[in-house]
């Protein structure tokens, strides 16, 4: 899906770690989580519950909760470090240079104003305009993202529309000051699959259109593999595998990776009414200190040098595609036919 | 209960026209209308069969769900449980035979009682409660799906979603139904545990002789899960096909958009772009004739102005003027 157009770089985030005290002990729900994404270009970021992928969209954001403590070595926004700058600085680019499209429509918005009144609030605060110039930009990008009588629906409140419609306001109301960086975290998941491909087809058009980058952030793998330029898949607060779509889809290194690819059944592809590939055991706390791979209670091929030490990135095949475990990539490939024969 | 149809098939389950109408108000000092959320349906489920039921959010298939649990009455039409018509049912004798697993075990389970009393629950309320052989058959349940025996005493806060829809299982298996409805049975689990639970179902399917309906609007469970798929918009069954029929060889335009939209691991495809480009229109003004065709890529001039009949393919029924000989253009054929 790369296109040989414009890669300048807009998101750098590296080493990001959020801790949290909680009562017993220190959490680390993300830990020195590194990636980049170039203008034009849609990273995702794939995990389970409780992986730390929305954590990672919120301390991005600077919107954590606050107890918790973010450090990271760099967390750049077109050049700009965000690590330091005030409150107010960053309330300024949250919204107008960076956006993000939350979960739930039917909470994320404001039940007692109109949608209008929620459209228009971030150009006004953002920029220099007029009440009728702000009014002209939300009923532009509310018939960009495919919403008809534009105009009427301005008046009115988000208990008076569909889920689908709402999502669309979300995705128009981020896109009102033309953000450079857009952060979608689970986007569609609470809409119909008819739904889904509709609001995923308009988010891919419209961020092709303003050259935006964007981190979509998923738990479902068919949304991941159709969208994604880049895929960075999170387990237990680490990324433990990256690289293009297709290095990851087609050759999937870590056993983790792996194992989720075969929890899925896929029409055509697996057997009907055959058992499905599962991950036995449960996510592991992250309270503490947890050596060796986070995986290693849960892996079909973990040995004794898996729980000590600290587990790096390595490559893959591919330049690009790294992933985290003891293994060669030969070996990874090897158990992958094994378990597909 | 041996009584069989026509084909010699033991029909478990059966809807016969069923309707269901909501008195819907249309605003202050306006009256109320009617909202048809099941319109019509005729179902027949063999024992031993898994029925997936899919459509969009508000086409009825929960108010089916409902009906079939006798948790709602029809409003006009006959549903039967072991040719047994539900009307004349006790409200006891149905909660025997068919029994649910919601989607959401987070809430589906009472947080101030333990697994135990949870799983219990079922066989206590039809009154034959034994203390000790009852503390034994839940043990069972427990080991059948897969739960430690010593979760006993917990409470279902300490608890896995994973564990808890296993808990959700248990409890709907106790009493031996014939027919469990699954509604969204895995949706709001992980993806690994998913498949667990899938897995678990399937397994307890052969094992205990039952018949499943499950509803989602996950199509690649169903059709994992199902034998057959019926296809619900708007309150009425579209079409209806054997799953490797219905997947390979869609009919009804609605059902080929419907399978478009699936979205498959697949990085060398795009996102789709689905041609149901209107969205899903208002239940209580439906569109005339056909109710599908504002939104149909093979829309007709007589589509708005009539419904079409219901016409028997190889494994079930379509309903849609493509495939009526007297009207369409005759493609029933392909």
């Amino acid at each position: 899906m790369t296109d040989g157009t414009e890669h300048e770089l807009i998101l750098k985030v590296e080493n990001l770690t959020v801790d949290i005290p909680v009562a017993a002990g220190m959490l680390h729900p993300v830990q020195a989580v590194s990636f980049e994404v170039r203008r034009g270009e849609t990273l995702c970021i794939v995990g389970e519950s409780g992986c730390g992928k929305s954590l990672t969209s919120l301390s991005i954001m600077n919107l954590l909760p606050s107890t918790a403590i973010r450090t990271a070595t760099h967390l750049a926004l077109d050049g700009e470090e965000l690590q330091n700058v005030s409150e107010n600085r960053m309330a300024d680019i949250r919204g107008d240079k960076m956006a993000m499209i939350f979960q739930e429509p039917m909470t994320s918005l404001n039940p007692s104003y109109t949608i209008g009144n929620q459209l228009e609030e971030a150009l006004l605060r953002h920029r220099k305009v007029s009440k009728s110039e702000a009014r002209d930009r939300a009923v532009y990008l509310l018939e960009k993202v495919g919403i008809t009588a534009a105009r009427s629906r301005l008046t009115q409140y988000p208990h008076q529309l569909s889920g689908g419609l709402r999502q669309r306001v979300m995705i128009a109301m981020a896109l009102m000051c033309g953000p450079e960086m857009i952060i979608a975290d689970e986007p569609t998941t609470a809409l119909d699959v008819t739904i889904q491909a509709q609001i995923l087809h308009l988010l891919a058009d419209l961020q092709k259109e303003f050259n935006m980058g964007m981190i979509l952030i998923t738990h479902d793998l068919g949304v991941v593999s159709r969208i994604a330029d880049r895929v960075a898949v999170m387990y237990a607060g680490q990324v433990v595998e990256t690289g293009t779509a297709k290095q990851v889809f087609e050759n999937p290194t870590h056993p983790y990776t792996q194992g989720l690819l075969e929890c899925i059944p896929i029409p055509g592809k697996t057997e009907r009414g055959a058992h499905l590939g599962s991950i036995p055991g449960i996510v592991p706390s992250l309270v503490g200190d947890l050596p060796g791979c986070h995986f290693a209670d849960r892996c079909r091929y973990a040995a004794d040098r898996c729980r000590t030490g600290e587990i790096t990135l390595r490559d893959s095949f591919d330049p690009g595609h790294v992933y985290r475990c003891v293994l060669q990539p030969d070996e990874c490939a090897a158990h992958l036919k094994k378990g597909a024969a | 209960m041996a009584e069989t149809d026509k084909d010699g098939q033991d029909i478990v389950l059966e809807a016969r026209d069923v309707t269901r109408t909501f008195m819907i108000s249309a605003g202050f000092l306006r009256g109320k209308r009617p909202l048809h959320a099941v319109n019509g349906v005729n179902l027949k489920v063999p024992r031993g069969e898994v029925l997936g039921l899919v459509g969009e959010s508000g086409c009825g298939k929960s108010t089916m769900a409902k009906m079939l649990l006798g948790l709602l009455p029809p409003s006009s039409g006959e549903l039967f449980v072991d040719n047994v018509p539900t009307s004349r049912m006790e409200r006891l004798e149905m909660a025997r035979k068919v029994q649910p697993i919601f989607q959401d075990p987070y809430s589906s389970l009472n947080p101030r009682k333990t697994i135990g009393d949870i799983i219990a629950l079922p066989v206590r309320v039809q009154g034959n409660a034994d203390e000790t052989a009852l503390r034994r058959q839940v043990e069972e349940i427990m080991e059948l799906v897969g739960l430690p025996r010593r979760l006993y005493r917990n409470y279902p806060n300490q608890l896995s979603g994973g564990q808890r829809q296993r808990v959700a299982v248990a409890r709907a298996l106790i009493n031996k139904p014939e027919v469990v409805i699954c509604d969204e049975p895995t949706s709001a689990l992980d993806v690994s545990v998913q498949s667990q639970i899938l897995n678990l179902l399937q397994d307890l399917r052969a094992e205990l002789n039952l018949t499943y309906i499950v509803i989602s609007h996950n199509l690649a469970v169903v059709e994992h899960m199902a034998t057959r798929v019926a296809v619900m918009y708007l309150g009425r069954l579209v079409e209806v096909a054997e799953t490797d029929r219905l997947f390979e060889n869609p009919q009804h335009p609605y059902t080929k958009a419907l399978l478009d939209s699936v979205l498959t691991p697949d990085p060398n495809l795009g996102v789709p772009d689905s041609s149901l480009g209107v969205t899903y229109p208002n239940p209580v003004d439906p569109p005339s004739g056909c109710t599908f065709h504002p939104r149909c890529a093979d829309c007709m001039d007589h589509c708005s102005q009539s419904a079409p009949r219901t016409i028997a393919t190889e494994t079930g029924y379509v309903e849609c003027h493509l495939y009526d000989d007297n009207q369409g253009r005759g493609r029933a054929a392909s």
